[in-house]
């Protein structure tokens, strides 16, 4: 590549970061010009190093930043350059598969799965299977990419990965791995740690295949439209409504790190507050540093007001990955309440605060077990907003007070049932303040059987798709 | 106010020699120093020194942050200085401070001076107390500045550093601008407790520093700990590996796996049974709920036998390691 080439390149792939929610100024674009300068362009994983260095700012957005690299900086154009003889069968490709997973050879994994999309992932082709090219090395596949790109419309990972069907390696590769590595360990503990590493090895395996199929699609398509919709966004960006297991179960494991980063954001707040009374004893004895003139009073720090939290959180369908997560930041953020006492409802409400302190740390299957443990519902998993709020103003009137902020979670989605409005008002008359948090976009707020845009009258809404949006609610909240 | 000698700006040449050649030299002298570095880590390494940019590292605890700092000052033969930063941390500390006591001593010592002589006098190099990052910039032999946990230091501590990262320099009012000599390769670690300004992250190399393979981790237990068995080695980074895969509270780091690995040695145990794991557990995670949880997910909780020669294993892995039982040392 020409030194324009790569420069054009550089500011393409920058404008791409930019579409995903990384911010890549001007600034930036210049310092992995020079860093890409500085390291050379032989060596590809150093180059990605070398960019990631300059133009990230975060461990979160790394993933996003590798898909696109991916797509910008590929490894060859049509086929992967790694593919050697190959298998032609899924199940030598399986068998092919096991020695290198069991090996630990991530380099022949990656290349099986190149060698996996040739086989059985291209789609929109004359001919469905396109069994035969693989065998016939790089040269024949490179020569009909060309002449077939007319015809070949893409390349499907998933397609090749219910043709290839890793998951079917599972039992044999813990065998495997149990087989060619000895350890002091025996029996059922070997057997776990070995099932572990043939689920982590087939993950990887089907990570390669995803980014290939990418990669090659890309090529097919033109890189800029690929770019806008394969890459996955980053976990604070992702809706909790289309969140998928993985990024629920990443979004879990941010928890944590969110709440200690809250946390310490509301302590720097309260520092800053600057009113108050004199400090008199460290006031003197800052001014020993004067001479005995007190140049600058230091303010006695004022004690934060801790308000009573009560969450209300509907478990129902696709809304309950959301209230588990909002369930376990709130709990991880329970030493910025003074008390912090969580409902869920379905049809019916039910206090879940010691399921919720409990889920802590087993945050796992939360939702499942608050769903088979408390007593949520009559029939079915609807919810009904009528019978919820009926029964948490019967069953537990008396925990709202005037320090209690409420949040209810949920997407007003009352399945024809009255809204109850009369019951919330009476919330909203008893507590603090009482917020709702609604997973559903702003627009689609009161369509169909949404009684979102009534509710939002009685008390404030607030759209909360992300953790990003989620967490900047939550800090809100807390006094200064 | 005076300028003294210390004002008048070097020439700094903003063409600074570089210390490495190429990625590849960083890796070997890095490893020279005792520390294995990925190629995200060298080549990142290699930046800083070639753009002369500071390098921020964020990572969990105990992947190897501080460590990396002092690989770096022993590769290049450089004096280290360290920042370390907490709660409060102010100019006064990190940066210079005037020494009161010994102007006021200085001024009524003085009783028929001029003021001008006096005040001359007050302000020069003799009160001056420089603290890290002033030595940092005046230090003319190479130097590695890091500036350990900047997430516990508050904001305005940030807005201190970026004229000092920026452009290696310190303004003291009385003295004038002190520029560096010699730029110093600066390092600063985070933990990710905050977010860290805009302003500070633009002017630095970004390196997040995360769990490394199990090659690399085998290498480094090998390397910390050579009297260990290699076989040993091996299947204490697979077990360690399979913890990070579940979901903790706190996931053993590089520092817990090498603790382990010690523990092993001083307990003489040449394979990895479950009774040793089982003993030894809490050398590598230290909340109650993780071992629970690791336990019956590696399903090692039926092997129980609580007979005296488990105890006597579990008190012998409570001295080998300074990690012990202890959430507070884990939460930080």
């Amino acid at each position: 590549m020409t030194a324009h080439a790569v420069a054009g390149r550089l500011v393409e792939f920058a404008h791409a970061l930019r579409e995903h929610g990384i911010a890549v100024g001007t600034g930036e674009t210049v310092d992995a010009a020079a860093a890409a300068e500085a390291v050379g362009l032989a060596d590809r994983e150093r180059l990605r190093e070398a960019l990631a260095a300059s133009v990230l700012r975060g461990a979160a957005q790394r993933p996003v930043f590798d898909g696109v690299f991916d797509l910008y900086f590929p490894t060859a154009h049509g086929t992967s350059e790694t593919t050697v003889d190959e298998p032609a069968t899924p199940a030598q490709l399986r068998d092919q598969l096991l020695d290198a997973l069991v090996a630990g050879d991530d380099a022949r994994v990656r290349a099986l799965a190149a060698t996996g999309i040739d086989l059985f992932g291209g789609y929109g082709a004359a001919s469905g299977g396109q069994g035969g090219q693989g065998t016939q090395g790089t040269t024949g596949e490179a020569g009909g990419n060309g002449g077939s790109a007319a015809r070949l419309s893409g390349w499907s990972a998933y397609q090749t990965l219910s043709e290839v069907r890793p998951q079917a390696l599972r039992a044999r590769l813990r065998d495997a791995i149990r087989e060619a590595r000895t350890d002091g360990l025996d029996g059922e503990p070997a057997d776990a740690l070995a099932d572990r590493e043939a689920a982590a090895g087939i993950a990887a395996f089907t990570d390669h295949v995803r980014a290939e199929a990418r990669r090659r699609t890309a090529e097919l398509r033109g890189r800029d439209r690929i770019a806008r919709h394969a890459v996955a966004p980053q976990t604070d960006l992702v809706s909790f409504t289309s969140a998928t297991a993985e990024q629920f179960a990443e979004m879990r494991r941010a928890v944590q790190p969110l709440s200690r980063k809250l946390a310490t954001r509301l302590a720097a707040r309260r520092r800053r507050a600057t009113r108050g009374r004199i400090d008199l004893r460290r006031t003197v004895r800052r001014s020993l540093a004067t001479g005995g003139v007190p140049m600058r009073p230091v303010m006695r720090r004022r004690r934060p007001g801790r308000p009573e939290l009560v969450l209300l959180c509907d478990m129902s369908g696709s809304v309950a990955g959301f209230a588990q997560f909002t369930l376990l930041l709130t709990q991880a953020l329970s030493d910025q309440f003074s008390k912090v006492r969580s409902f869920a409802f379905v049809s019916r409400t039910d206090e879940i605060t010691e399921l919720v302190r409990a889920g802590r740390d087993e945050p796992e299957n939360l939702a499942d077990r608050i769903v088979a443990e408390a007593d949520l519902t009559q029939v079915g998993m609807s919810s009904d907003y009528d019978g919820a709020l009926q029964t948490f103003a019967d069953g537990w009137g008396d925990v709202l007070g005037p320090r209690t902020s409420v949040l209810i979670l949920g997407d007003g989605r009352t399945n024809g049932a009255p809204p109850n409005l009369p019951a919330l008002r009476a919330m909203a008359e008893r507590a603090r303040h009482v917020y709702w948090l609604n997973p559903e976009r702003e627009s689609s707020w009161g369509t169909g059987d949404s009684e979102a845009h009534r509710y939002a009258r009685e008390v404030p809404m607030f759209e909360c798709r992300t953790i990003r949006q989620l967490s900047r609610l939550v800090t809100r909240l807390l006094p200064d | 106010m005076t300028e003294s000698s210390t004002s008048q700006a070097v020439p700094q040449s903003s063409e600074q020699e570089p210390v490495f050649a190429s990625v590849d030299e960083v890796v070997e002298r890095l490893a020279g120093a005792g520390y294995l570095a990925s190629n995200a880590v060298a080549t990142t390494v290699f930046l800083a020194d070639r753009l002369g940019k500071p390098l921020l590292v964020e990572g969990p605890a105990g992947v190897g942050k501080t460590e990396l700092a002092r690989a770096m000052a022993a590769a290049t033969d450089s004096e280290l200085i360290r920042l370390q930063c907490y709660e409060g941390i102010d100019e006064s500390r990190a940066l210079y401070e005037w020494n009161h006591a010994s102007q006021l001593l200085r001024i009524t010592a003085a009783k028929d001076e001029s003021w001008d002589a006096t005040r001359e006098h007050v302000f020069s190099e003799e009160f001056l107390l420089s603290r890290p990052l002033l030595t940092a910039i005046r230090n003319e032999d190479p130097t590695v500045l890091l500036i350990d946990e900047i997430d516990k230091a508050d904001v305005e501590v940030e807005g201190l550093l970026l004229e000092v990262l920026g452009d290696f320099q310190v303004t003291v009012p009385e003295l004038g601008t002190i520029a560096a000599t010699r730029r110093p390769l600066v390092v600063l670690t985070s933990n990710a407790t905050r977010e860290l300004s805009e302003a500070l992250k633009r002017r630095c190399l970004f390196l997040h520093l995360d769990f490394p393979p199990a090659e690399l981790e085998r290498d480094i237990v090998t390397l910390r700990v050579p009297q260990l068995d290699t076989e040993l080695a091996a299947s204490l980074v697979r077990v360690v590996g399979a913890l990070r895969e579940l979901e903790l509270r706190k996931s053993p780091s590089i520092a817990e796996s090498v603790d382990w690995a010690r523990t092993l040695l001083a307990l003489g145990a040449d394979t990895l049974d479950e009774q040793v794991v089982h003993a030894t557990l809490g050398v590598i995670l230290k909340y109650e709920t993780d071992q629970r949880k690791a336990l019956s997910e590696l399903r090692l909780d039926r092997v129980l036998s609580p007979g005296d020669a488990t105890d006597s294993v579990a008190a012998a892995a409570g001295t080998a390691s300074s990690g012990n039982f202890s959430p507070e040392n884990a939460a930080s």
